[in-house]
């Protein structure tokens, strides 16, 4: 797996994904600036690539971190109750707050999302019984409890049908002026690349980490809140987007091994490039209608999760 | 010198260590033996700063390790415990680099570099370098983990039983790497044995404990004598002399 072909790939299928669409946009249509397909280009087609790169990279980035601080390959903000979290978190902005900004409502599922993961991983500090597939699914018990929760809350307030638009992740809805929260995205990728190695360090549990004088509790809280934030970011702008932050992890970790510094960036690459192709074959696939992103990634997502369940020990 | 003064440590009202004071000299192998529970491993991981101690000191030439910044100390303590459970997939090479974190924080210099060289063919792991740790049999990644203590390249070198698991050929190969790393490199070595015919034959000094206490500390030959043993062990074990090695018969006792 070469940076370079991924990079090449991840190229192609962009701009791909500019031209495909139920207006057909050519290339040609752009040299107009103020031709209906220029606007459409630039308020839809150019935030929806820009939205899924972002939300790739970031939810891969996110699982491989989550991966390398609990220290277990089926750990991600889908196992563990981030997301779950980050939905209830959205509810009671929504409650709360009537008219919720952007901002309000990122700032509470921010904390909701970050005081879910850090009770993970105290439930995962007090397990005796780390067995590999028993922990992920502590998680997903965990993020059940607090769906439940929302849901009893979002139907108490009657605002279920309010609720199940942050349930579907879908790009059909992003827009200019509507997905800029995720270019937090950004700068949370040049900090988690800038703390590769304390994150590689930690990784390798609390002991080993003393030893080589790192300052572990620390690492793992940044690490968290870096997770909370594009979490919270993609769940808002996106919705929930399954399995991303698991498989891709994963994948990369068999061809490269876990040297964070060394795997960062194609992680990243490899969670926007199959982000892509998963929205242009939903586009594709029942054209001129499509299918919400959060069921192709979860399809696609849960054949190669399956995959990589059985041929875990080969090298898990 | 690592000086323990006074050092407890209590889980509930239960003393694991209790009231321990003891010398470790320079450039030595001691070996803590004793029976399980003796509170060895927890000493261990309070001389290193793993754990808290409850009250008591260590000094390490001279300073207090609580003062000391954990930088600092991890360029001059380095502790290898036993962890059979290390799912993170890293190369040999990638293992043994991060023994310099503490100097470079993983942008390794080309001092760094030529450093994890040496600790790599120190260990006879150059031609396997780039083999993933999770590829390996146990004694191979038990000498990849010393290379990476070696590149970390502090004084004294702490290991909690180190030949966990280990074969026959592996347990001796890891303790003659031992007592090279003494002997050649003047390097402190603080071990937690379970058998004593391997504390007895490398080691140049032995700390025994029991229920928390020392009851033995000492030069080799002192502490492998009958009597001692019987005090530690509760077991009349007879000792024979076989080569220049003196070894404890305490199979049938």
């Amino acid at each position: 797996m070469k940076k370079r072909y991924l990079l090449l790939a991840l190229i192609v299928l962009s701009a791909a994904s500019l031209f495909v669409g139920v207006s057909s946009i050519s290339p040609l249509d752009l040299l107009d600036v103020r031709s209906e397909e220029t606007q459409i280009f630039l308020i839809s087609r150019l935030p929806r690539l820009v939205a899924i790169l972002l939300a790739g990279a970031g939810m891969s980035i996110a699982g491989l971190i989550m991966q390398q601080l609990s220290r277990n390959k089926f750990v991600s903000p889908t196992t563990a109750g981030t997301l779950d979290a980050t939905r209830l978190g959205i509810l009671v902005s929504m409650l709360l707050f009537a008219n919720a900004s952007m901002l309000e409502k990122m700032a509470v599922a921010f904390a909701f999302a970050l005081a879910g993961t850090f009770v993970f991983m105290q439930i995962l500090d007090r397990i005796k019984f780390k067995d590999t597939i028993f922990i992920p699914l502590v998680g997903l018990m965990f993020g059940n409890i607090l769906s439940s929760v929302t849901t009893f809350f979002a139907y108490r307030a009657d605002v279920i049908q309010n609720m199940s638009a942050w349930l579907q992740g879908d790009f059909s809805m992003i827009m200019k002026g509507r997905y800029e929260l995720l270019y937090i995205s950004i700068p949370i990728l040049i900090i988690a690349y800038f703390y590769a190695n304390r994150f590689t360090v930690a990784g390798m549990g609390e002991d080993f980490s003393k030893n080589l004088g790192l300052a572990y509790r620390r690492v793992v809280n940044i690490g968290l809140i870096l997770v909370a934030l594009v979490t919270t970011t993609v769940v808002l702008t996106v919705g929930i987007i399954p399995f991303l932050g698991l498989i891709i992890p994963n994948i990369i970790s068999i061809f490269k091994g876990d040297h964070l510094q060394k795997t960062l960036p194609h992680t990243a690459i490899l969670g926007a490039i199959f982000l892509l192709i998963c929205d242009i074959l939903g586009r594709v696939l029942i054209y001129p209608y499509e299918i919400s992103i959060s069921l192709m990634v979860g399809v696609i997502g849960s054949g190669i999760f399956l995959y990589l369940l059985f041929r875990r020990k080969a090298y898990a | 010198m690592i000086q323990v003064r006074a050092l407890s440590k209590l889980y509930g009202k239960k003393p694991v260590v209790e009231d321990v004071t003891v010398d470790i000299q320079p450039r030595k192998i001691t070996s803590f033996i004793g029976p399980n529970g003796a509170g060895k491993s927890t000493l261990l991981s309070m001389v290193s700063r793993l754990l808290d101690s409850d009250t008591g000191e260590v000094l390490i030439d001279k300073f207090d390790v609580k003062k000391m910044k954990s930088n600092e100390f991890a360029k001059k303590v380095s502790i290898l415990k036993q962890s059979n459970y290390m799912n993170v997939r890293l190369t040999i090479r990638e293992l043994v680099s991060f023994g310099r974190f503490p100097y470079s924080k993983g942008r390794l210099t080309e001092e760094d570099e030529r450093i994890v060289d040496q600790s790599l063919d120190y260990m006879h792991l150059t031609e396997m370098q780039d083999s993933f740790l999770d590829e390996l049999s146990g004694g191979q990644r038990q000498r990849a983990f010393i290379a990476m203590v070696i590149a970390q390249d502090t004084e004294y070198i702490l290991l909690d039983e180190p030949l966990n698991n280990l074969d026959m050929k592996h347990s001796v190969q890891i303790m003659k790497i031992l007592r090279r790393l003494v002997d050649e490199l003047g390097k402190t070595v603080v071990i937690v044995l379970h058998d004593i015919n391997f504390a007895s034959v490398y080691s140049d000094r032995i700390v025994a404990m029991k229920d928390g206490k020392v009851v033995k500390d000492g030069p080799t030959e002192e502490i492998i004598q009958s009597d001692a043993l019987k005090e530690i062990y509760d077991m009349d074990i007879p000792i024979q002399e076989i080569g220049s090695c003196r070894i404890c018969v305490y199979f049938s006792s």
